[in-house]
């Protein structure tokens, strides 16, 4: 940007269709400047690729950042993707004529419904947190609903992720934190005493993010129900359940799923992502607006449900991101569901076997297998200075992703792991010799760990002087101005 | 690997799991299907739909039909980008880093704001998060919104604000002039914490009064929130410069394809001093340089607003967003700069004004129907037969042109009316056969 030019320009747009018509727009509202640097189209082209392989990603490298699931992304998705008449659908477009991508997000629901023991599915949300905003607020309405305004709690335990206590309270509810015991689950004769009257739900993730089935789960909806609340299911983690474990089953009410994350779609280095929020049948008229539905003929939306939470976006859903779920889930049937979560829960435990317990010690649970993920604290490297953001950075040091660090918040030294079910045992067997390699170090020779990163396309950043509000745009001066 | 772990089966990793969790069926999915196969069932499935390319569609109401340039094309196909995570390890990250930091700089410079965030999930949800910040950032519970909004964002703005224990008035406009009319902006010093005005409105109209309702809910401490097109701030004044304290819009125009309505790309940018941008949702790149060294870099900054650490103090729940429509977006005015902008922003103007005097000259047709400058979109009303909104709608899909977006739809009391949308995407013959059309459909 700063080697922007004045009359430099990347992209031409078209002349008007006829340049004798006078724009007629109001006098004191006409722009002076636009200020926006000029650069040719090879400038812009150069300066983005380059970006882009100063950027680590799946398509580069193995990419084991816990509780994400990055997968690898087939490429017949992206194509399915870019058909014309999905990219070029109008969202207003009447509802007749586009019956095959209804179809298609439709079929989809219906599968998402199957996968996770539900009745409805909204495609409507465009991440997880979104998914888990609207639930929160289903749950309200229904309590509001059966005149049972009173029920203000979620219970949400500490390992929770970030988004379930953040989405509860944006719904409005209060927080009300449940432990986790020795055994790494949640601490069931502490819920006994959370519940009550106010109890409105409590939000979970099976399996937890230290990678734990919780084995309590269908006593923990049982106490919930009885108290009055319903099961929200979070599900950053169904990559370890899938195709064997349904949500629905375990006795929750409302689902999310994170299609980037189980559903192998890109993660876009952020987003978009989508959330689906599959839901149980009573459900269904908490539905946020509009629900794509079928009348035996059409596919066509549902403008207005009887008790629903209302509008929450603009438009249908990231379509372009649920057809590619779509073709993904074609490609594996049923059998293939269920390999998907196997594999990642034996790459996860043989990954988990092969780290060295001198450098990398397991919290809670020992000789219990994990899921699709597993947590270990770097502690026995603190004694040397050597903390989990060093061990990371030296991670991506030698050519890897590092693991998620300090979450969850439960662990000291915290190195969340998720290597999935689409990596090779040769890269398994590679990071894990890379990360006993730099423990060894971190003990022998600490001031090597410490000073890393070295060959990334930074060294360590200074997190401070970023947040400075001078930092958070580019100040540039137009070259070439005469 | 089995072996490793000491067990004859994957089976035996689940044996911790109670066996009445399991399911008793298989699930019920189709497939496996081979990729030839996959694609077929996908073309076989989309044969019967008569989506047409951007030329023929004339629908805007919150996504436009745009020329995508090949370039940026390329740019947010790189799958070094798509294909990367939340950049949480910004020294492998850098390139992604760079790229939504300049996203954010270019946006500042289009909004002339001073911060803008990473993107939010499109616009209704950045004007409903826009609220709920005003909320946290006066302490005052009402949010008055202009009827003149879109419909997706004026719900959205209240599903969200009403869960925080906050509510929402909408101002009314002039059934003539389509504009929001000032003396239904009912601004309370106790009670307003923000007003939201798009700019052009969903009618089309060019809001000339912005500068006197930024003053009118500043007066009162509410901060004035704008929801802009993005393209039009190449001919219209930066919201910025009438004051806005927080501009909200959709970036789909600049490089995304309509994908029927997803993923979109929410812009988000404030004006800054540091206590202001601290309430700001979703996540904010900032430059800086390595600890040991004065090379340049970037990072995630004041994450201690966000979910992650924050939890449920945090000032929003977002996590994903829209990261890699963003990198589309940086490159697309990248390529366009300041001067292709003005020249985008001309032609679109243009050619709606062009189009509106050719419907104009067609038997029966007001057009534009209300009395007010217009940008891109115009309303238009068949004024001598009992012609609804939905029926010129879908006439004119009958015949291969999407136009007409009946305002019937989100105004009970516009039957009649019907809006048009036209950008640089087309050219004559294209508004040909949309005046043809409407010809025909009488």
């Amino acid at each position: 940007m700063e080697l922007g030019r004045k009359g430099r320009i990347g992209f031409v747009p078209p002349p008007p269709i006829d340049p004798t018509v006078e724009i007629d727009l109001p006098k004191e509202l006409l722009r002076d400047e636009v200020e926006l640097p000029g650069l040719s189209e090879l400038q812009v082209v150069r300066h983005f690729v380059r970006l882009s392989q100063m950027n680590f990603s799946v398509d580069t490298g193995f990419y084991p950042l816990g509780s994400c699931t990055m997968k690898y992304n087939p490429k017949l998705n992206d194509r399915i993707a870019s058909h014309p008449k999905v990219i070029n659908a109008h969202p207003h477009q009447p509802h007749e004529t586009v019956q095959g991508l209804l179809g298609i997000l439709y079929d989809l629901s219906t599968m998402l419904a199957s996968i996770t023991g539900t009745e409805a599915v909204t495609t409507l949300p465009a991440a997880g947190a979104h998914a888990e905003f609207l639930g929160a607020l289903m749950i309200r309405k229904y309590h509001a609903v059966n005149g049972d305004s009173n029920r203000n709690e979620m219970i949400v335990p500490d390992s929770a992720h970030g988004t379930n206590p953040a989405s509860a309270q944006m719904a409005g509810f209060k927080v009300v934190k449940v432990s986790t015991d020795s055994r790494g689950l949640v601490d069931l004769e502490e819920l006994k005493k959370l519940l009550g009257e106010r109890t409105a739900g409590m939000m979970m993730t099976v399996p937890n993010t230290l990678g734990l089935f919780e084995k309590d789960v269908l006593t923990i909806s049982k106490l919930v129900h009885e108290a009055g609340g319903l099961m929200y299911y979070d599900g950053a983690n169904l990559n370890a359940i899938i195709g064997r474990v349904r949500p629905g089953d375990l006795g929750f009410d409302v689902v999310h799923l994170n299609i980037h994350k189980t559903f192998s779609t890109p993660h876009g280095g952020g987003g978009p992502g989508a959330g689906p929020l599959c839901v149980k049948a009573f459900l269904r008229d908490y539905l946020p607006t509009p629900l794509l539905a079928y009348d035996g003929k059409l596919y066509h939306w549902e403008q207005e449900l009887p008790h629903s939470v209302g509008r929450v976006k603009s438009f249908w859903g990231n379509v372009g991101v649920l057809v590619r779920a779509y073709a993904y889930l074609l490609t594996l049937g049923p059998e293939g569901l269920k390999e998907i979560s196997g594999l990642s829960v034996l790459s996860s435990n043989y990954l988990m076997k092969k780290l060295d317990p001198k450098y990398y010690s397991l919290p809670y649970a020992e000789g219990v297998p994990r899921k699709h993920e597993f947590v270990v604290s770097s502690k026995p490297l603190a004694k040397k200075g050597v903390k989990a953001l060093n061990v990371a950075k030296a991670i991506i040091d030698e050519g890897q992703h590092a693991p998620t660090v300090y979450f969850p918040l439960i662990v000291d030294e915290a190195l969340m792991i998720e290597p999935t079910e689409t990596e090779p045992v040769e890269e398994i067997d590679r990071f894990a010799n890379v990360v006993n390699e730099i423990g060894r170090k971190a003990i022998d020779d600490p001031e090597d760990v410490l000073k890393r990163p070295l060959f990334n396309s930074s060294g360590l950043l200074d997190d401070f002087k970023a947040s400075h509000p001078m930092s958070l745009k580019l100040r540039w001066a137009p070259q070439g101005k005469q | 690997m089995l072996k490793a772990l000491g067990v004859n089966s994957i089976d035996e990793l689940y044996a911790d799991v109670p066996a009445e969790a399991f399911a008793k069926r298989p699930v019920d999915i189709p497939g496996p299907y081979t990729e030839m196969e996959i694609e077929r069932i996908v073309e076989q499935k989309l044969s019967g739909d008569t989506t047409a390319p951007p030329s023929s569609c004339f629908l805007g109401g919150g996504a436009w039909p745009h020329y995508v340039p090949p370039a940026v094309q390329l740019i947010s196909s790189r799958s070094e980008f798509y294909s990367s995570y939340t950049p949480y390890q910004p020294e492998a990250s850098q390139g992604m880093l760079q790229a939504l930091f300049e996203y954010q700089s270019l946006i500042c410079d289009l909004t002339k704001m001073d911060a803008a965030n990473a993107s939010m999930y499109d616009w209704a949800t950045a004007a409903a998060e826009a609220a709920l910040m005003a909320i946290r950032v006066t302490g005052k519970k009402g949010i008055v919104v202009s009827r003149a909004s879109g419909y997706d964002r004026r719900n959205a703005i209240r599903t969200y604000i009403e869960a925080a224990g906050g509510h929402m008035a909408e101002a009314d406009f002039g059934p003539r002039t389509g504009l929001t009319d000032l003396s239904s902006l009912e601004v309370s010093a106790d009670d307003t914490a923000a007003v939201y005005v798009e700019q052009p409105n969903f009618l089309g109209c060019v809001e000339e009064a912005v500068p006197e309702m930024a003053e009118l809910a500043h007066r009162k401490k509410a901060l004035f929130i704008v929801g802009a097109e993005p393209t039009s701030l190449g001919l219209l004044k930066a919201p910025g410069e009438y004051n806005a304290d927080v501009v909200v819009g959709e970036g789909q125009p600049l490089g995304l394809p309509l994908s029927y309505g997803g993923p979109l790309l929410g812009v988000f940018a404030a004006r800054g001093d540091l206590a202001f941008i601290r309430q700001m949702p979703g996540r904010i790149v900032g430059e800086t340089t390595e600890k040991e060294g004065e090379r340049r870099g970037y990072v995630l900054v004041l994450q201690s607003r966000e979910q992650h650490i924050r939890r449920e103090r945090a000032t929003s729940n977002i996590c994903t967003n829209q990261a890699l429509m963003a990198v589309a977006a940086a490159a697309y005015l990248s390529l366009l700069g300041g001067d292709g902008l003005k020249a985008l922003s001309r032609t679109i103007c243009s050619n709606a004004h062009y189009a509106a005097k050719r419907v104009a000259e067609l038997k029966g047709y007001t057009a534009p129907v209300f009395e007010s400058k217009f940008y891109s979109e115009f309303a238009i009303a068949h004024v001598s037969s009992d012609l609804t909104g939905t029926d010129l709608f879908r006439r004119l899909s009958a015949r291969g042109v999407f136009a007409a977006l009946p305002l019937g739809w989100f105004y009970p009391e516009m039957s009649r009316e019907a809006l048009i949308s036209v950008t640089e995407a087309h050219m004559k013959p294209d508004v040909d056969r949309l005046v043809g059309a409407l010809g025909e459909v009488l």
